[in-house]
């Protein structure tokens, strides 16, 4: 039997999340460098995938298979394809990032007890948080997705209403208040996706008899399951409905700007960067494998709302008063062309889709993470308590702006690769669609500037003064990611070579060709 | 020869990096650095430069490649550069102005404690606008495109303590955008009609398409060129930019960056030739922006701003002349290097100005200043007679030429765009004289700063005055060396020429062309040079005041688009709370008030759950037996 | 006689014994009604044994007298600590388990 390598990978963040929790009280810091520590081990195995990851090899690979409930047919069945694998080396390479910059998040307050806990909580729930996404993108078993799709709603639960943004406006209580409508809120949301999710897994399992997405596919390909159509649509919107709570699609959005305007920053960035990817990752891997017709079929309604996410998810965002919220309206309208991506069904498109998980990650984490030094400083997430940071911090405003520059796409950063392809790829498919989309980099540009402008330059406030500027534990979380945009953005071969076999596949399994350019086609 | 080109662009981000990413410790170095990578820059492009002439006139274009940048199964995006006559025209108009413009700022930003940084972006913009006019394939000319307007914005802000300065790099950077999303738009239909945005492929195969398709990629190609090249309608921002320190007002929005929009027009000739309803708006904008820029630069106190509407004025002609296909491109191309010269040398000594006046930029505080800056008066006097289009000057033969053009589009067209260039011309003339006459002439109408001190103007230092006299040289030779020098042959085999044929002569046109100009400055000696000139602007005509304002576009765009776009985000606000989070958080209310009803059941009395107990069991079996009889 | 009248007989006592479980108030006698239900089961399974012949029904009655003495201890013993807690024995008292 060959070594676990998957299981080994989702299995170290887990072990050290127990480890990490059953540390002494007293021994705060210790539990800190273990978490570190026990991510960054996690790093270095996700590299190892990255590496013995074949991109013209099997769609599946290093995959392993345990029965796990034999009468239901349920197995523990893991296999990475190109989009896993970057996927699983996105959260392995934030979460280190996302524990460093929350280093002080839960530390005890002067009032708290002598036996204080949280601190160790909160890096325990982060790494169980790492393990659940991982084998989330790992497991080819419905059932077994499903499950991690749920459970981590758990950690992320007590991570989001336990440990609030010590930023805050009015009374403690009233914070707590907010926090607590944060926390629940995404909970239900969550939790009536993943509801319906369920009756879709049932349906399928009914349907197919196993849970196994290779078989059912295969099944299905091979015309030995066939499937009304309108079982399909039924159990396809089923799973889309989670999906898109979760990515999160316009109108199941509202959950998002609560959860990370209370969340602190790196749990903010935990949520959007990481969290939510699952959902658009099942969408291409679930709603697009297992239901290719009604896929097809739903696409132009679903075009259509990843558009409106586009473009309302933009105005929000010019229209917000509060940093972080600023931030996750950003996101509501980044996650909108990525499901427009997905849903051009272009090679360009799935690709760029892909690529864009992965860059939208890092470049909201550089700027979700500056946001939140700053916010720590100056003890406020409002943008009018802000103005001429740059004159008293220039680093830290320097790096701001350049999370900025990535979050509307300039060329030269990663997302702007992604956005380019995602765009073309939708032209060439649907061009009233790809005009559309394409305002919203006039709108991003518009929103991240107005940010910039207010809270950075213009005369220094009297409450900004004494701001120091960046230290270096915040440095290193910094400089790292920004190197990251830059090397994705002029040279994405590494991901690209891994993702487009996988796009390939995913492209035959819905049975499209990519529209061939005019010119060709009339030779 | 070839792998020098990548080398172009690398130096100066390579000057970029060290100086962004240095810190304090090369403060005392950095401007040094900074000019020495521009300038390597200058040498290398003299060096390909040199081999280019050497060769024979269709094998003089030099391609490298570096990497596929984006490799998708279909869509291929290189890191590769294309290096022809018309690139290399660029490369050496923008290392070698923008290494005088180093050199320049070195005296000019002495002062400013942030000068490294600056020097940091100078060079950033550099080597993005080497990217811009080196790529050879249009998705890496976007690139540079937003690279240019990237460093625009951070230079245009670079006293980001003055919140007109911040406000105003937003604006430039916003515009620019709506204009990149027509490049954008661009670049997708191509991708779609040629399988390619390479330039070869495409503009090879501009016969394989229909006339609609190209029509639609000139349009957005257009657009792209009037948000960087301040056209009509996406003009607003370039006035406002003069808030940026005046080095960068005369590299990047004067000489090089504003004409990008030029170079992609002449780029795309196939395209643009295969679609003549795209060509006639392309005339149509630089013929409105012409007569706009030149009207606006009339009313204009702050001197700066006259200059940016001439710059606007200038980039209509030469955007006029790219409308007119095969007889205009080389010409536009002409006007722009001849521009870049006089035009940024006019900033220059704008800037010299300033620097002797304690930062004074309102041209009615000015006065008498030529027996104080006599070099400054000279090499602003030169650049002033080029733009003019004083007879053996540069800007002569190039606006000379474009007018021509113009009148030889033929038919009604051609004689309203002759007679729009002729209109600028003359008006062109009226409001560099009015600058002329109210900065170096007339009495001294100085006033003290807002501190208090009066203005002591002196000749500014060295390395400012040696940058000025050369591109005074350039304003006064450039025209007449191209002339005679075969501009036309350099470039044909890129763009392409052909003659036109005017229903007037040659020497009509020139004479027309020397009479408005003559006419123009003679009513601006009236107005200016005769009278004394009032410190605090009169009231004005109403087309004086509309002038003044930008003839109101700007308050439109206010109106229309800041004050709507900020009602309905505010409206947006509000309907996500209450109508989209609304519904939602109405269901929970509901389930909630549904569940508090059914809470009562439970009353907690055994008798009552036994009754329930007995119900549904009486039910089930009466359902059974029901389903039995059934 | 035809058994059949056994089970109108099991019927009406089973009748009695719920009515009596529902409408009385005092334990003692709801649980009293309880053991009539379940007598009343016990003739209905004799009953049926008798009318087919085999003996399933008795083998039945006998376990559900086992089970009933079981719960006669169990329940009463309940009975008596409650009436000794709260000094009552009527089941309507014993209503804490409402919200």
């Amino acid at each position: 039997m060959s070594f676990p390598l998957l299981t080994v990978t989702a299995a170290v963040p887990a072990v050290g999340a127990i480890l990490t929790a059953a540390v002494p009280a007293a021994r705060r810091t210790a539990a800190k460098w273990l978490a570190l520590l026990v991510s960054l081990a996690t790093l270095v195995l996700a590299a190892v995938v990255f590496v013995r990851f074949e991109p013209g090899g099997e769609r599946y690979q290093l995959t392993e298979s345990h029965s796990w409930i034999k009468d239901f047919g349920v197995r523990y069945e893991l296999g990475v394809d190109g989009i896993g694998v970057a996927l699983i080396a996105l959260t392995a390479l934030l979460i280190p990032f996302i524990i460093l910059a929350g280093w002080h998040d839960a530390d005890p307050l002067e009032t708290s007890s002598k036996r204080w806990r949280p601190t160790q909580g909160f890096f325990a729930l982060i790494l169980m948080v790492e393990a659940m996404v991982i084998l989330s993108f790992e497991a080819t078993d419905v059932f077994l997705f499903y499950i991690l799709f749920e459970a981590m709603l758990i950690p992320m639960y007590f991570l989001i209403g336990g440990f609030g943004d010590r930023a805050h406006t009015g009374s403690d209580e009233n914070a707590a208040a907010q926090r607590s409508y944060a926390a629940v809120k995404f909970l239900l949301y969550n939790l009536v996706g993943g509801l319906i999710m369920l009756a879709a897994v049932i349906g399928l399992y009914v349907v197919a008899g196993n849970f196994s997405l290779t078989e059912i596919a295969e099944a299905r390909a091979n015309g030995s399951l066939e499937m009304a159509t309108s079982t399909e649509r039924w159990l396809f919107l089923g799973f889309f409905f989670a999906f898109a709570v979760k990515a999160p699609l316009w109108p199941l959005h509202t959950w998002l700007p609560n959860a990370m305007g209370e969340a602190t920053a790196p749990v903010a960035v935990l949520i959007t960067a990481v969290v939510d990817k699952v959902g658009t990752f099942a969408m291409l891997r679930f709603c697009l494998g297992l239901f290719p017709e009604a896929s097809k079929w739903a696409t132009p309604a679903i075009i259509v709302l990843a558009l409106i996410s586009i473009v309302y998810g933009a105005l929000l965002a010019v229209g917000q008063r509060d940093i972080k919220r600023l931030v996750a309206y950003a996101s509501i309208s980044h996650f909108g062309f990525i499901i427009l991506g997905i849903f051009a069904m272009t090679t360009q498109g799935q690709s760029g889709a892909t690529l864009y998980m992965v860059n939208h990650g890092i470049s909201t984490a550089a700027l979700m993470l500056v946001a939140g030094f700053l916010i720590s400083r100056r003890g406020s997430r409002l943008i009018a308590d802000y103005g001429g940071v740059q004159k008293v911090a220039p680093v830290l405003a320097g790096t701001f702006l350049i999370g900025g520059l990535a979050t509307l796409s300039l060329p030269g950063l990663a997302p702007f690769v992604s956005e380019f392809l995602v765009l073309v790829g939708t032209y060439a498919r649907y061009p009233v669609a790809g005009v559309i989309a394409t305002t919203g980099i006039v709108l991003a540009a518009l929103y991240t500037l107005v940010l910039y402008q207010r809270t950075m330059t213009g005369p220094v406030k009297e409450e900004v003064r004494e701001l120091p500027d960046l230290r270096v534990r915040e440095l290193a979380v910094v400089v790292p990611l920004i190197a990251v945009l830059i090397f994705l953005g002029v040279f994405p071969k590494p991901l690209t070579d891994v993702v487009n076999p996988a796009v390939q596949h995913t492209m035959s399994d819905v049975q499209q060709k990519d529209p061939s350019p005019e010119v060709e086609a009339a030779k | 020869m070839e792998n020098l080109i990548a080398l172009l662009v690398g130096a100066p981000l390579l000057g970029a990096a060290v100086l962004l990413l240095g810190g304090r410790r090369l403060d005392r170095v950095g401007h040094w650095i900074g000019t020495l990578f521009a300038a390597a820059s200058f040498a290398i492009g003299l060096a390909l430069f040199a081999d280019m002439l050497g060769k024979s006139a269709d094998d003089r274009a030099l391609y490298q490649r570096l990497y596929t940048w984006i490799p998708v199964e279909g869509f291929q995006a290189d890191m590769a550069f294309q290096l022809d006559q018309l690139s290399m025209t660029f490369v050496l108009l923008i290392s070698g102005v923008g290494t005088l413009i180093h050199v320049y700022s070195i005296g000019y930003m002495e002062h400013d404690e942030r000068r490294r940084r600056f020097f940091g972006y100078l060079n950033l913009f550099v080597a993005a606008m080497l990217l811009l006019v080196l790529a050879d394939n249009y998705l890496l000319l976007y690139f540079g495109w937003e690279g240019v307007g990237l460093a625009s914005y951070l230079l245009i802000g670079f006293w980001q303590h003055k919140p007109a300065a911040a406000t105003a790099a937003k604006k430039a950077f916003l515009v620019n955008r709506v204009g990149d999303m027509g490049l954008s738009i661009a670049i997708m239909i191509m991708f779609t009609t040629f399988g390619t945005f390479t330039f070869g492929p495409v503009l090879g195969a501009t016969g394989e398409t229909s006339e609609g398709t190209l029509t639609a990629i000139s349009l957005m190609l257009l657009l792209a060129a009037c948000g960087k090249s301040a056209q009509v309608p996406l003009q607003s921002w370039l006035g406002d930019a003069m808030e940026g320190p005046t080095p960068v007002s005369a590299l990047i929005h004067a000489a090089t960056m504003v004409t990008a929009g030029v170079y992609l027009i002449v780029r795309s000739a196939d395209i643009f030739n295969a679609a003549p309803d795209a060509q006639l708006v392309v005339t149509v904008v630089g013929a409105v922006t012409l007569l706009f820029g030149a009207i606006v630069g009339c009313a204009k106190d702050d001197i700066k701003k006259a200059l940016a509407g001439s710059t606007m004025s200038q980039i209509g002609y030469m955007i006029l002349a790219a409308g007119l296909g095969p007889i205009g491109y080389v010409f536009a191309i002409m006007h722009l290097v001849t521009h870049g010269f006089f035009k940024a040398g006019l900033f220059l000594g704008a800037g010299s100005v300033m620097h002797g006046m304690n930062d004074e930029v309102d041209m009615r505080k000015y006065g008498g200043l030529r027996k104080y800056m006599p070099v400054t008066f000279v090499t602003f006097g030169l650049g002033y007679l080029a733009i003019i289009g004083f007879p053996g000057l540069s800007g002569f033969f190039s606006k000379d030429k474009i007018i021509e053009a113009a009148f030889a589009k033929g038919g009604t067209e051609g004689w309203i765009l002759g007679a729009v260039t002729l209109l600028g011309a003359a008006i062109t003339a009226y409001y560099m004289t009015r600058v002329m006459l109210m900065t170096f002439f007339g009495e001294k109408r100085w006033q003290p700063d807002a501190d208090g001190n009066p203005p002591h103007p002196h000749e500014s230092p060295k390395s400012m005055v040696v940058p000025m006299v050369l591109l005074a040289v350039g304003s006064v030779a450039a025209g007449a060396f191209f002339e005679f020098a075969g501009f036309v042959e350099w470039l044909e085999p890129v763009t392409g020429f052909a003659h036109g044929h005017s229903p007037l002569s040659a020497a009509t046109v020139t004479t027309a062309t020397v009479a408005v100009m003559v006419i123009g400055v003679g009513l601006a000696y009236v107005q200016y040079g005769r009278k004394p000139v009032p410190v605090v602007a009169p009231r004005g005509s109403l087309l004086t005041r509309a002038a003044r304002r930008d003839l109101l576009q700007d308050d439109f765009n206010h109106a229309v688009f800041v004050r709507g776009g900020t009602h309905l985000t505010r409206s947006l606000v509000y309907v996500d709370h209450t109508l989209v989070d609304g519904v939602v958080n109405g269901t929970a209310a509901s389930v909630g008030g549904l569940s508090g009803r059914l809470r009562k059941l439970q009353n907690g009395y055994a008798r009552s759950y036994a009754v329930s107990m007995f119900g549904g069991t009486a039910v089930l079996i009466a359902a059974t037996l029901l389903m039995r009889a059934v | 006689m035809n058994p059949v009248n056994y089970l109108y007989l099991a019927a009406l006592l089973f009748t009695i014994g719920a009515v009596g479980v529902l409408i009385r108030r005092n334990a003692i006698v709801v649980f009293m009604c309880v053991e009539l239900m379940l007598n009343a089961c016990n003739l209905a399974f004799v009953t049926f044994s008798r009318m087919h012949g085999n003996l399933d029904g008795q083998v039945i009655a006998f376990f559900t007298m086992v089970v009933a003495a079981a719960e006669v201890v169990v329940g009463l013993a309940i009975i008596v600590s409650v009436f000794r807690a709260r000094h009552s024995a009527s089941v309507d008292d014993a209503s804490l388990m409402k919200l």
